[in-house]
């Protein structure tokens, strides 16, 4: 029997979290971003230290310090994201921790190839074990990392949020290798927001919310109603409909779009599609298939391999990134600590990146620091951006408030065009909500908007449109009337229905 | 059923052994921070007294006495008027060079050639005395300052247009252009510029007084002081108040972010260049203008090097190197002093060195904070 | 005939410290740590192993004094770089330039002073009768064969051993070896304090074979020509054979046309070295400009674990 309990006192990640799992279970860890989830793993697999708390593999009283520690404890864990060298074979990878036999010719190589293709055929886990890792699918390398615990001999995986980045049907085919797996006597964790998976797959389900084990509930004892309350921590009234926005006149057409990714390989086929003046546009799609590279595409951060690009009369498809910021296009890109902001530099100075050319900004080449600061002050007033002051660093923020701040700052430049990507990604329900607002506050204002976004939930009920992406190809297009979240999980594994795909 | 029972039992478990257990008070642990900043003004100072101790060492191995030499340093640099004046003409290109590196280290772009910049600055000067002999006497000055200017702008320009468009790295090649510099500058001295009348001195011909920056009366200390402060005003004012300046912050501090504004980094790498080694090629035409009135073999004692811990002394603030530079001017003057010991000037390269490595090692020691967990608490 | 084997010979005398040089930045920079002090290691390489012999006439003490003096500048290194996580690039920086402080205030005794070293050659007289090739390896002195077995010990190890897998590991994704168990800190100790001997070693060369009297300063150059070539061998041993030579080459030739007095000024000549590099690079940045780099990812960034703000 395998009980893991954990205390935590000063860290609000993880409040005195209890948490207990049993043999050959799967047990799912079930709680909103930034619950605290990733931090229980993370702790259970040596990557934090606890700062105080307990914690018992099979009945004893364990510390783990390191990953190794809990590697020789059997815990091993496949990481949101994936722990893997990109450079390296998949087989290096999978034999990267082993210390033993330090001379490795073709004999030794040829034996281990052979001992994990044996390990992955049990579980019937396929990927191809000689290519760098980089070349292979996402679900491909999540097989890697699951074959990899398997090899180190761990009795209990970790699973941080398995699905977010498979199809539908990808992770209909994963919960089957937990299953086999927990056949085999392995115990199971999953973290994740989605209860649709929690019920279809979990034994056992605990729910987390900020930083609290909130239940622990056998799936038998609950239903998908009870789980969303608990999660939540209200009753949960349906998100209400949002009304459909009135399309005007297109903003931006772009066709034949083709670009190229980081690695050389056509990201966007050829793909062609129109925002009109107020409405959403959601591109719904599995990550990797080409939504990164669409938005900088736009925005001007990535190069066109070829196609054109037409926004308000204009060709676009070559302009300099400044001509398209002047011409009215923005974007909320996908890391808004990585490139959006400038996490050193304090309040006034993030709001001032897309507007510090205007005039209102400088008196003939000089800052007008006073009048910045009051336009500043307004500005987190209207947009609720919660802060000790105007001048502390933007990375001591939270992350609501410092995307508020960032849509603060795209809205007031009254953006004709805003390609926003994972808008609402780690943020709590509060700041979800009034992130949805800002969006259809904008395409009121008769701003076109295109929503790249992977929760499916957040697109489908924003959407005026849908453009599903799939293998850098658009392989379906619905208008609201048409959103079924079955048809858009199929297009969404590129299994369109023809008829959409020839469109 | 059965598993909460036994979260149960543990949890009983946990609460006896924690009665019972002894708690100490507090414990302390030195934990890294990477937003915190490194310290405050008493690191460059606890790092200047550090490397002066690693320093002494080394001294003291070679059987000397670190405190005799210490002090004559500090006699030969600051003990007299002559030594003051001295100290200050070294400081003016150690400042002109310490605010071109600063310009480009702000955005990471590591420029090591000052010291190439600073002898393409001098070359070119020297240039306008040696192919326009009868200029009228006023326009010289001007003229040499803008050749120089040119000059270290066009060697800062060999830098950065391989990297923007290249992708090399602007050390390596910074680098590289200091050798082939320092060996133009050989040629030119030891070939076609030679001074006929020079006993084969490496030199060209002494200038004329049209071609000399005045000095302030009875001292060697030349007007090239009031270029390097001006350009310390004209630094801080651009940078705190500019759109330039602005571009220039965001880009020291996110470079992406800055792209995603629309900045160009490209173009900024090759504007700081031009001033980075304009800034050099002005310290170099007002060392030959100036100090030596000629342009001669080793005519920079490694000023460009220098100049790299003059601006990181200084936290690459302006305001901060006009005392860093006097500072590390000192240090040169001393160890000139120190040879009359049977020392050798490279003393003052060792200690320079030292408290480069004293500095940042003290930097990010400042980065980590004395933290109090657990215990008692809560 | 001649004039290419004397040529080739010299090429390999003074590409040798150079390849020294790039094998050890190559073991620094696989593991994710910039070596800019090879300039400055050299140099005390280079003193401390002159110092040494002046001493005790052994070259083997002032082989082994050297690599120890260069060992200490890489702990140095490592211990700001990889424990305090100081800025690489100017913390190599400060290493050269102390390094070259240090070096001169060293070497002060000794400067100019001839050194009479006798260093052992290994006579092949059986691969006398291979034309060209052997009148070249038949004659060879210890260094260069130590060089040799080094780039090829240092390939099998980078390729064939699990050391060399977690080197690799180490530079590209230090966060995933982590987790796999390895340890970052001194995979990068170990690697850059091996790196900083190899460059103590190539100042060792230099005094010891290549111009035995100490001058202030003397690798000109050859410590950052080393950093260089590692981008050009893109970070594989067996291509800096190949660079070093190249460069080693140009060196010796720039040398024979000066002795041939072709009318270009010597001080042009001397350029090469440092104009052919940059231009190389800018052929090999040109080359690779829409191409995956090949350098270590983690290339410069010090490692965090517990990275929570």
């Amino acid at each position: 029997m395998n009980h893991v309990v954990k205390r935590f006192g000063d860290v609000v990640a993880n409040d005195r979290v209890d948490f207990s799992v049993a043999r050959g279970e799967i047990h799912a860890l079930l709680g909103e971003n930034g619950a605290g989830k990733s931090t229980v793993m993370s702790l259970l697999s040596g990557i934090y230290r606890a700062d105080s708390g307990e914690l018992f593999v099979h009945g004893e009283r364990v510390r783990i310090r390191s990953p190794r520690d809990a590697m020789q404890l059997g815990i091993g864990m496949v990481h949101q994201n994936f722990r893997l060298v990109a450079t390296l074979t998949a087989l290096d990878n999978i034999i990267l921790g082993e210390k033993k036999q330090p001379w490795r010719g073709a004999s030794w190589k040829r034996k281990k190839a052979k001992e994990i293709s044996e390990l992955c055929e049990q579980y019937g886990l396929q990927f191809p074990i000689d290519a760098p890792v980089w070349q292979l699918s996402v679900g491909e390398q999540q097989r890697v990392e699951i074959v990899k615990t398997l090899y180190r001999g761990a009795d209990i995986i970790l699973l941080d949020e398995p699905t977010s980045v498979l199809t539908p049907s990808e992770a209909e085919r994963l919960f089957m290798t937990l299953r086999e797996l927990k056949q085999s006597g392995k115990t199971i964790v999953i973290t994740t927001h989605k209860l649709k998976e929690v019920m279809a797959a979990a034994d056992r389900i605990s729910v987390m919310r900020k930083g609290r084990m909130i239940a622990s509930l056998d799936r038998k004892d609950t239903n998908a109603k009870e789980l969303a309350e608990l999660m939540v921590g209200r009753a949960l009234n349906d998100a209400g409909e949002v009304p459909a926005g009135q399309a005007g006149a297109a903003i931006m057409a772009v066709q034949e779009m083709t670009v190229l990714a980081d690695h050389g390989y056509r990201a966007l086929n050829g793909i062609s599609f129109e925002v009109k003046e107020g409405e959403i546009i959601g591109v719904a799609g599995v990550a990797g298939n080409g939504q990164k590279e669409l938005a900088e595409a736009i925005a001007g951060l990535r190069s066109w391999a070829s196609g054109t690009m037409t926004c308000l009369g204009e060709r676009m498809e070559g302009a300099s990134i400044r001509r398209r910021i002047d011409k009215g296009i923005s974007l909320i890109p996908e890391d808004r600590m990585k490139s959006g902001l400038a996490g050193s530099l304090g309040l006034v100075d993030n709001l001032m990146l897309k507007s510090y050319r205007g005039n209102e900004r400088f008196r003939m080449g000089v800052l007008r620091n006073k009048d910045n600061e009051r336009w500043a002050a307004q500005l987190i007033d209207r947009f609720d951006v919660r802060t000790p002051s105007l001048t502390v660093p933007v990375r001591g923020l939270s992350g609501g408030n410092q995307q508020k701040l960032l849509l603060a700052r795209e809205i007031d430049q009254k953006p004709k065009l805003m390609v926003a990507v994972h808008p609402t990604q780690g943020l709590d329900v509060g700041a979800t909500e009034s992130v949805h607002q800002m969006l259809l506050d904008l395409r009121d204002s008769s701003a076109g908007v295109l929503l790249i976004s992977e929760d499916l939930d957040e697109v489908m009920r924003l959407s005026d449109r849908i453009l599903v992406l799939y293998g850098g190809n658009i392989v379906g297009e619905l208008s609201k009337t048409e959103i079924d979240k079955d048809r858009i999980g199929r297009m969404m594994a590129g299994i369109g229905d023809s008829e959409e795909a020839a469109r | 059923m059965n598993q909460e029972t036994w979260a149960e039992t543990v949890n009983r478990k946990i609460r006896a052994r924690e009665n019972a257990a002894h708690k100490p008070l507090f414990t302390f642990s030195l934990q890294y921070d990477p937003a915190k900043k490194g310290g405050g003004w008493w690191v460059p100072l606890l790092s200047i007294a550090s490397a002066l101790l690693l320093c002494a060492m080394f001294i003291w191995a070679n059987g000397m006495n670190p405190f005799t030499v210490y002090a004559k340093m500090a006699k030969g640099a600051f003990g007299s008027s002559f030594g003051i004046s001295e100290t200050l003409v070294k400081a003016i290109p150690l400042l002109l060079c310490g605010l071109g590196v600063a310009v480009a280290y702000r955005i990471s772009v590591w420029n090591i050639g000052a010291e190439g910049q600073l002898i393409a600055g001098a070359i070119a000067a020297t240039a306008v005395t040696v192919y326009w002999p009868d200029l009228p006497g006023a326009l010289y000055i001007p003229v040499m300052v803008a050749a120089g200017i040119a000059a270290g702008a066009v060697w800062g320009l060999l830098t950065a247009l391989p990297r923007t468009y290249f992708g090399v790295n602007e050390l390596i090649t910074s680098l590289m252009l200091n050798y082939v510099a320092l060996l133009l500058l050989d040629y030119f001295v030891f070939g076609p510029w030679r001074d006929p009348e020079g006993f084969n001195f490496p030199g060209t011909p002494i200038f004329s007084l049209d071609q000399q920056l005045m000095t302030f009366s009875g001292t060697r200390l030349h007007y090239g002081l009031i270029f390097a402060l001006a350009a310390v005003v004209l630094f801080s004012l651009l940078y705190s108040k500019s759109r330039w300046g602005y571009e220039m912050k965001l880009l020291g501090a996110n470079p992406l972010a800055a792209k995603y504004a629309g900045i160009s980094v490209n173009r900024h790498i090759l504007l700081v260049m031009l001033i980075s080694g304009g800034l050099a090629g002005l310290a170099g035409m007002s060392e030959v203008s100036g100090v030596s009135h000629r342009l001669m073999y080793g005519i920079s004692p490694g000023y460009g090097y220098t100049a790299i811990i003059v601006a990181w002394l200084a936290k690459l603030n302006p305001w901060w190197m006009i005392v860093t530079s006097l500072f590390v001017g000192g240090l040169i003057v001393g160890g000139y002093s120190v040879q009359t010991i049977g020392l050798p000037s490279s003393m003052s390269l060792m200690l320079q060195g030292a408290i480069l490595i004293c500095l940042i090692g003290g930097e990010m020691l400042g980065k980590y904070r004395l933290v109090r967990r657990g215990g008692s608490g809560k | 005939m001649d004039f290419y084997v004397f040529l080739i010979i010299a090429a390999i005398s003074s590409g040798t410290p150079l390849l020294f040089a790039v094998l050890g930045g190559i073991l620094s920079e696989r593991s994710g740590v910039i070596f800019l002090g090879a300039e400055g290691t050299m140099l005390i390489g280079a003193v401390v192993s002159c110092l040494t012999f002046v001493q005790t006439n052994n070259l083997l003490l002032a082989t082994l004094a050297a690599l120890a003096a260069a060992g200490g500048m890489g702990l140095l290194h490592a211990f700001l770089c990889v424990t305090l996580r100081a800025n690489q690039t100017v913390c190599g920086l400060a290493l050269t330039l102390f390094g070259t402080g240090l070096s001169a205030y060293l070497g002060k005794p000794v400067a100019g002073q001839a050194l009479a070293v006798a260093v052992p050659r290994i006579k092949l007289p059986w691969l006398e009768s291979i034309p060209f090739a052997g009148r070249i390896l038949s004659n060879l002195d210890v260094f260069v064969w130590l060089s040799f077995a080094l780039v090829m010990l240092l390939y099998l190890y980078m390729y064939k051993t699990s050391w060399g897998l977690h080197l690799r590991a180490v530079g590209d994704n230090p966060a995933t070896s982590d987790v796999m168990g390895l340890s970052v800190s001194v995979t990068r100790y170990i690697h850059v304090v091996a790196c900083s001997m190899l460059m103590g070693l190539a100042g060792s060369y230099l005094i010891m074979v290549y111009s035995p009297n100490w001058i202030e300063g003397m690798t000109s150059g050859r410590g950052w020509i080393a950093v260089a070539l590692i981008i050009l061998a893109a970070w594989n041993p067996l291509y800096a054979l190949g660079g070093a030579y190249l460069f080693g080459g140009l060196d010796a030739l720039g040398f024979r046309m000066q002795l041939m007095d072709i009318g270009i000024p010597s001080y042009f000549l001397k350029m090469l070295p440092y104009v052919v590099t940059i231009l190389v690079l800018m052929a090999v940045g040109w080359r690779n400009r829409n191409k995956p780099s090949v350098e270590p990812k983690a290339l410069g960034i010090p490692y965090m674990r517990e990275q929570r703000f």
